[in-house]
């Protein structure tokens, strides 16, 4: 019952949200759009937190990493070599695929609290360098006076917020479409058999190590896609973006929108970044004791959100045709090393 | 002071950035020893690990006033108010310890929100001035260098508390039930000790071990808006690189985070914002089997 209750309510805030997210730079002024365009990039890095959280089973609090990465190599790397945005997404999806690979030996033999442990490492390690590598990333004062970007080959320069918002709206789309298809393969159905069993999936011949590392890839990826829209959106990037408390907000949002589900995923991060926004717009100085204390009340009122990764899918994913076929759960005898 | 003697004018500047990073090491092994035994026993990553840290420094900064009396004072509030600050976290942390980790993890992050938020209205936007006690504000002689007397004793303080612990979990009734919860807790709990109090317990002495590096440490990472972010993030690396629940272990891994973060810099000064990251690699690529497994036992 209690589910039922929270699956409508997550269905309509849902939808509510996503059409506010397509009308809005119609009805809001630019600063608003502007701050709403990056709060659509930390949606993006929420769908990637997503993806390796409820989708892979591997908590993660360092998704910041990459989407930093991102950032970085777009307005460093990616304005010198084209003004084109495709190209400088591309540029930065390429660098925190980077960043994801190689931290990959230290994340995947990991589970459970250790990859929160390890992730978390991972991104402040990296808020730590971009802070200190002053002759590329200036340092805590960052990079100011980004270039405008050309969407494609042949477009004007996006000049104003609302042209840099649709930007950013159509790229999250176009990601998170892309996130959905794949999801709805064979790749999806093997991730969430290994998070859901990964002793059984071991058994019957599945290298879950591989999937897992193909997963924090592409999760790196997408984050580092948002990194670029985030340099896009406000034309200037520091490392006070990527701080721990903005991986704890998107895991949070995450958790909010159902953990395994992406689009959840995506109306979670949203919604808490725009009361973070809004929070510190109304109550300068008390917001991060309000926000503590919204994060505790959120635990509490949500546990179904926070285990529904752990249950039966209340419907059952379609089994490609070509995958082995499966037994019931309680014929099969527990197969445990 | 052997290696001095063999080459004085090349060792001699490095010195005092290596004694530096003693200190500095064995203050962040304080610290990540809390860390170790929340996860280590009740498989709590707790995020508010930093702001117990912090409370301990603020709590040096208001109550020390240079004398011996109000450093003991200072110690016994700081550690008291840190573990009870652990104690509440456990129990905030009860309704929800069948959970999993996601929500265990976000419950202490928004408890570090509020606390470091309360703490900064308590004592005000300004990180405050710590003060070394009187009698050890003088320098001493170390190998032909003036060294504050205070890092020395900190060290020598330090060290003594790093080998209290390790005897009190090797050889104590309390230490053993600590290692027996590591290792199989339905059998403690089958025992007759409840999981909530160990939980309690185990927050509260983590809380206590924070506070107590938080007073003692205030002169050399001082209480400020940033303490809490820097200690959590030095004890998680610590931690990590110390091979996750290892006594000896995080010992070893807290003394290179801290040669690193003085010594390191002092040697190579342009390679310095990457050191911590390669110390990562690098320990990685030595025992990265090691790790593998004991990261697939726990």
């Amino acid at each position: 019952m209690r589910d039922e209750v929270l699956r409508r309510t997550r269905a309509a805030v849902a939808t509510v949200v996503l059409a506010g997210l397509l009308v809005a730079p119609w009805v809001v002024d630019d600063y608003t759009s502007a701050i709403l365009a990056r709060t659509l990039a930390l949606g993006l890095v929420g769908v990637s937190v997503a993806l390796l959280t409820g989708v892979a089973g591997m908590p993660t609090l360092g998704q910041t990493a990459p989407y930093a990465a991102g950032a970085y190599a777009s307005a460093v790397l990616g304005s010198q070599v084209s003004d084109v945005g495709v190209v400088q997404v591309a540029v930065a999806a390429l660098a925190g695929a980077a960043l994801a690979a190689v931290t990959l030996p230290l994340v995947v033999p990991a589970r459970g609290v250790i990859v929160l442990m390890i992730t978390l490492a991972i991104g402040e390690l990296v808020v730590t360098v971009l802070g200190r590598w002053r002759s590329v990333t200036g340092g805590t004062d960052g990079l100011a006076g980004i270039a405008g970007v050309r969407p494609f080959w042949g477009l004007p320069v996006l000049a104003t917020d609302q042209a840099r918002y649709l930007y950013t709206l159509v790229v999250v789309a176009t990601l998170v479409g892309a996130v959905l298809l794949l999801l709805r393969t064979r790749a999806g159905v093997l991730l969430r058999a290994g998070r859901d069993d990964e002793m059984r999936l071991r058994a019957s011949g599945h290298r879950v190590p591989l999937y897992l590392s193909g997963a924090h890839v592409a999760a790196g990826a997408i984050a580092g896609a948002a990194g670029s829209l985030l340099v896009v959106a406000q034309q200037y990037v520091s490392p006070a973006d990527f701080g721990f408390d903005t991986s704890a907000l998107l895991l949070l949002g995450v958790v909010i929108g159902g953990t395994a589900s992406v689009g959840g995923a995506l109306v979670g991060a949203v919604l808490v970044i725009a009361v973070r926004d809004w929070l510190f717009g109304v109550l300068p100085g008390h917001a991060p004791l309000v926000l503590g204390v919204l994060f505790v009340a959120t635990v509490y009122l949500l546990p179904t959100g926070v285990t529904r990764a752990r249950r039966p899918r209340p419907v059952p994913a379609p089994r490609p045709p070509d995958a082995a076929p499966t037994r019931d759960r309680d014929t099969t005898p527990e197969l445990r090393v | 002071m052997i290696a001095v003697a063999a080459g004085p004018n090349r060792i001699d500047p490095y010195v005092i950035p290596a004694l530096d990073g003693v200190a500095y090491g064995l203050l962040v092994f304080v610290a990540a020893a809390g860390l170790v035994f929340c996860f280590g026993v009740a498989n709590i990553l707790n995020l508010a690990h930093g702001m117990l840290y912090a409370i301990g420094g603020y709590t040096a900064a208001a109550v020390f006033d240079g004398g011996w009396v109000s450093l003991a004072l200072a110690l016994g509030v700081g550690v008291l108010a840190a573990a009870a600050a652990g104690a509440l976290l456990a129990g905030l942390l009860t309704p929800v310890a069948t959970g999993n980790h996601l929500t265990q993890a976000l419950l202490t992050f928004g408890v570090a929100l509020a606390g470091g938020s309360l703490l900064v209205a308590g004592f005000g936007p300004d990180d405050p001035q710590v003060l070394v006690p009187a009698a050890l504000d003088g320098s001493v002689q170390v190998a032909g260098h003036r060294y504050a007397a205070y890092r020395l004793v900190f060290i020598v303080v330090a060290a003594a508390l790093a080998a209290g612990l390790y005897l009190t979990v090797r050889r104590t009734r309390a230490g053993m039930l600590v290692r027996a919860a590591v290792d199989d807790p339905e059998m403690v709990s089958c025992l007759g000790v409840s999981p909530a109090r160990i939980r309690v317990g185990v927050l509260a002495v983590g809380g206590a071990l924070a506070g107590a590096a938080g007073v003692l440490g205030a002169p050399i990472i001082g209480p400020g808006a940033d303490t809490a972010d820097t200690v959590l993030l030095l004890s998680l690396v610590v931690v990590v690189l110390g091979g996750l629940g290892s006594m000896v272990g995080t010992l070893l891994a807290a003394l290179a985070i801290g040669e690193i973060q003085t010594l390191g810099v002092a040697l190579l000064p342009s390679a310095a914002p990457f050191l911590l990251f390669a110390a990562m690699a690098a320990v990685l690529a030595v025992r990265a089997r090691g790790l593998a497994l004991r990261w697939a036992a726990t």
